[in-house]
């Protein structure tokens, strides 16, 4: 008893500050919603609700949310049945590319299709000109449909994971006996497969409209050229002179409750797999062969990964070393330039990648400390209140980082505490928003050591701490340094938030990239763009590294 | 496809040869040049000493990012020891991103400038700015000038239209902002935006007051691509994507078509705002001695000298010489620009832009 005492102060501490990162900026968001110069109001509002111009750029958002979900499920959904289910060639390959789409930061996709889709000047569509000598462009990604398209690209790896991982743990006969009984292969995919796995599509779609919801970078530079807004942009343009971050505030809270609501619909239908065919490990799964849709199926499945990653890929390195994006690659238009302006001659390089690193390193540190120390208390039920804790740890994930930055900006521009014009305020925004991530990963790690080499060591007289330090942090190590590299990522492509965040002096990669991209400097951002996917890859193969297995986590 | 122009995207190596030589000609001039231009002797010796302590200078400027950067490394191999961070952006985004600081205690900006005449207006008010007059300034042009000797304008441009003439005839492509509201152009046109550039919040209201908010609500059911910066547009016009731009800065796009982009330049013929821009000392600027110097560095014969033979600027300095194939400033219809007006107008020129063009 003494000894859990002892340890207690550590608990509450960590518990604490995870109250104060989630309450201050939240409390001062909805306060600021309703108060003016002349008391408490609700005109803020008011002004939300009835200007025909913000009642637009809300209705565009779910509308744009809701095609993102239907047009990820599309794609995610029949591309887990074809990696975990069929005898589709090149799985690993295909599983690699699905990963590089997850970790792409989505800006830097949105921007890659300016290059390839712009309705006049996009390789694409000039392409598709040249062949059949057409007046309209194929594609005009300055749309809504455009959007919807770039977004799907980068978020249909949340429906795949969902999917794939469902269907990695179900068992293969109830497919096989439907098969003898003579069904054919699609009509075993629809009525035995499907049903099984409707669930997981419907939490993947969830998750996709989540991640549509609370994006900025593609909107702002996809939507803003055509002339609408979606509510992350609208509520950036508050910012912008004079400020009306009341206004923001008041607009911040339909997304939020927008988000609140779609996860506590997940749950429920999480909660409801009822199945008894799901989590039975180690049963029989024989790989349904193709036949003559093998490979229409994998032209299909290529042609995606092209969209999402080959041709993106390709565009920005090209861009890297065009003086021109738009003109040939011929010698004359080949160029080091964009390289040793970029590294050797604009003075923000430097400072942007070094506060990203900074920031990367940091928060990843003290993310990953935090969540693994909240999730052995919430593990372990060390302190009364643990569920409330853990719920807290993944609050954040209904708080789109653009509300949660303008809650950020009320809570730390003023005194005591001024933490605006300094890393500070990135770094308290980076942990909440990946807090989430790092808990859920740590929560998983702990999930999986027992607790009695822990008791075995209790027993023998060690205390909670020292059991924490000799016992249960070796073996936590591979999953929690996953955890820290999950932070990272999710940092060093963070722009929502840093977005509203920033001062001169504290400039992220993120931000300069959509700084350069304002005043249309292609190939400084291309290059750039390259750095950040080469920072993030590095960082995927360290994961795989540690882990053993990964990022997306089924094995097919 | 469209290679007819293709060996235009290097200058030739005599010319390149030229430019290298004029560099290191400037490079030598401006230490020379700067104490003497400025204070004579010891006062100077002790300015350059403090800005050295100092260690460096921070720029907020909408100034083209390569003009920005150049100008930066130019300073920096003048006063060794002293390091230009340049924060680029547009005039209005960094009109905000200096207020916000300031409601928040942060003194980080020692330079500033803008393509906004009307936030010189409202910081002078708000005593925002400290008083500091370059060197040889009563020799300037009325419209560089400040009476309040607080900020001068270091440099201008008109405000044009562009077009790629690889998609538009010369004797096709608008020559006047009237023509913009021609049926043809309908979906070909872009635009910067402004609420991000300085210019072209002006533009938008000196348009106004000529042809009234009549002709911007044509403007915009022509559904130009909106872009922010002024120098966006240029880029958009050469890549292709739309054919003209209701706006450049002229300097850019003069920039742009030397380097061999496929962009040209039309002076509308009912005339055309001239963006002067001013540059002052912050009053509670952390490196004050440094930014002094910045001052007297952008004001200097050479540098002005540079920016009008290699930038394609305007310059106050009555002593520069100019490339043949840039109008003389006096040649051209300007239309007047009113600083005080824009400083009461510009909320209302954001609002109502955005309100006819969507964002």
């Amino acid at each position: 008893m003494i000894v859990v005492e002892r340890a207690l102060p550590v608990w509450i501490v960590a518990a604490l500050l995870l109250v104060a990162l989630m309450a201050l900026p939240l409390g001062w968001l909805a306060w600021v919603s309703v108060s003016s110069e002349r008391g408490a109001t609700l005109a803020h509002y008011a002004a939300v609700f009835t200007d025909p111009r913000l009642q637009r750029a809300l209705w565009t958002t779910l509308v744009m949310a809701a095609w993102v979900g239907l047009v990820a499920v599309a794609l995610g959904a029949p591309l887990g049945w074809l990696t975990a289910r069929t005898d589709l060639p090149g799985k690993a390959v295909i599983r690699s590319l699905v990963l590089a789409s997850f970790v792409t930061p989505p800006f830097l996709g949105a921007f890659a299709w300016i290059m390839l889709a712009g309705p006049n000047a996009g390789l694409l569509n000039r392409l598709w000109r040249a062949l059949t000598g057409a007046d309209a462009p194929l594609v005009n990604i300055f749309s809504l449909p455009g959007l919807v398209f770039v977004i799907a690209l980068y978020t249909f790896p949340y429906v795949y994971v969902m999917i794939a991982n469902t269907l990695a743990l179900i068992a293969s006969d109830l497919e096989e006996a439907a098969a003898v009984l003579g069904a054919g292969r699609v009509r075993v995919a629809l009525t035995v497969t499907l049903p099984m796995v409707l669930p997981a599509i419907l939490s993947g779609f969830i998750l996709a409209v989540l991640q549509a919801l609370a994006l900025f970078g593609s909107p702002a530079m996809l939507a803003m050229p055509a002339g609408f807004h979606t509510v992350t942009t609208q509520i950036w343009a508050f910012f912008q002179y004079p400020p009306r971050p009341e206004m923001a505030a008041a607009f911040s809270i339909p997304l939020l409750l927008a988000t609140a609501l779609l996860l506590q619909l997940q749950k429920l239908v999480l909660g409801r797999r009822g199945f008894a065919t799901v989590g039975g490990r180690g049963a029989q799964r024989r790989p349904i062969p193709l036949g003559p849709w093998k490979y229409p199926a994998l032209a299909a499945v290529l042609a995606l990964m092209a969209c999402a990653i080959v041709l993106p890929y390709g565009v920005l390195a090209r861009a890297a070393f065009a003086r021109a994006w738009a003109q040939p690659l011929g010698w004359e238009n080949l160029t080091l330039a964009n390289w040793t302006f970029t590294f050797l001659e604009y003075s923000a390089t430097r400072g942007a990648v070094l506060n990203t690193l900074e920031l990367g390193v940091t928060t990843a540190t003290v993310g990953a400390a935090l969540a693994a120390l909240l999730a052995y208390i919430a593990n372990r039920r060390l302190l009364p209140g643990h569920q409330a804790l853990a719920f807290l740890a993944l609050a954040p994930v209904v708080i789109p980082g653009v509300v949660l930055a303008v809650g950020l900006f009320l809570a730390y521009t003023r005194p005591p505490l001024v933490l605006y014009g300094t890393l500070w305020i990135l770094f308290v925004a980076y942990v909440t928003k990946e807090m989430p991530v790092g808990y859920s990963q740590a929560d998983a790690t702990f999930r999986g050591i027992h607790p009695e080499l822990e008791e075995a060591a209790r027993v023998l007289g060690a205390g909670r701490l020292r059991v924490l330090r000799e016992i249960t942090a070796p073996l936590a190590r591979g999953g929690i340094i996953a955890a820290w590299c999950f932070i990272f990522i999710g940092v060093i492509r963070e722009l929502s938030a840093s977005i509203i965040l920033f001062t001169p002096a504290t400039r992220v990669m993120s931000v300069v990239i959509f700084d350069l991209k304002e005043e249309g400097q292609f190939g400084a951002i291309a290059v750039l763009g390259l750095t950040m996917l080469v920072m993030t890859f590095a960082t995927v193969l360290a994961v795989q590294k540690f882990l053993g297995r990964d990022v997306l986590g089924a094995r097919s | 496809m469209r290679r007819s122009n293709a060996g235009s995207w290097s200058s030739s190596a005599p010319e390149r040869a030229a430019r290298r030589r004029a560099l290191v000609a400037l490079l030598l001039a401006v230490p020379a040049a700067l104490p003497l231009g400025t204070a004579p002797g010891a006062a100077a010796q002790d300015r350059l000493a403090e800005g050295r302590r100092e260690g460096r200078v921070v720029w907020y400027t909408p100034t083209a990012l390569s003009t920005a950067e150049r100008l930066a490394r130019l300073f920096e191999q003048g006063h060794p020891g002293i390091k230009v961070d340049v924060h680029r952006s547009g005039a209005e985004r960094i009109f905000q991103r200096l207020l916000q600081e300031a409601a928040a205690g942060i003194r980080n900006c020692d330079v500033l400038d803008t393509a906004d005449a009307g936030h010189v207006v409202l910081l002078k008010r708000r005593g925002m700015l400290a008083r500091y007059a370059p060197a040889g300034a009563e020799r300037f042009p009325p419209a560089f000038r400040d009476p309040d000797g607080v900020a001068y304008g270091w440099r201008a441009f008109p405000v044009v239209i562009p077009y790629n003439p690889r998609l538009v005839p010369a004797a096709e492509a608008p020559r006047t902002w009237k023509d913009l509201l021609d049926p043809k152009w309908r979906g070909r046109l872009v635009t910067a935006h402004p609420g991000y550039a300085g210019s072209v919040l002006t533009q938008v209201l000196v348009l106004a007051n000529r042809y009234g908010w009549e002709y911007w609500r044509q403007l915009a059911q022509q559904k130009p691509m909106l872009v922010q910066s002024v120098h966006d547009p240029s880029q958009v016009v050469s890549s292709g994507e739309r054919p003209v731009g209701v706006n450049g800065a002229e300097y850019f796009l003069y920039a742009q078509r030397k380097k061999g982009h496929p962009v040209e330049i039309v002076y509308p013929e009912d005339g055309m705002p001239l963006i002067v821009v001013p540059a002052a000392v912050l009053a509670g600027a952390p490196h004050p001695a440094a930014a002094r110097l910045f001052l007297d560095f952008l004001f200097s014969r050479p540098v002005q000298q540079h920016l009008a033979a290699e930038e394609g600027l305007y310059v106050p300095h009555p002593d520069v010489a100019y490339p043949p194939d840039k109008p003389r400033l006096g040649d051209l219809r300007l239309l007047p620009v009113d600083a005080e007006e824009l400083e009461r107008r510009h909320e209302e020129v954001k609002r109502r832009f955005v309100e006819l063009f969507g964002a």
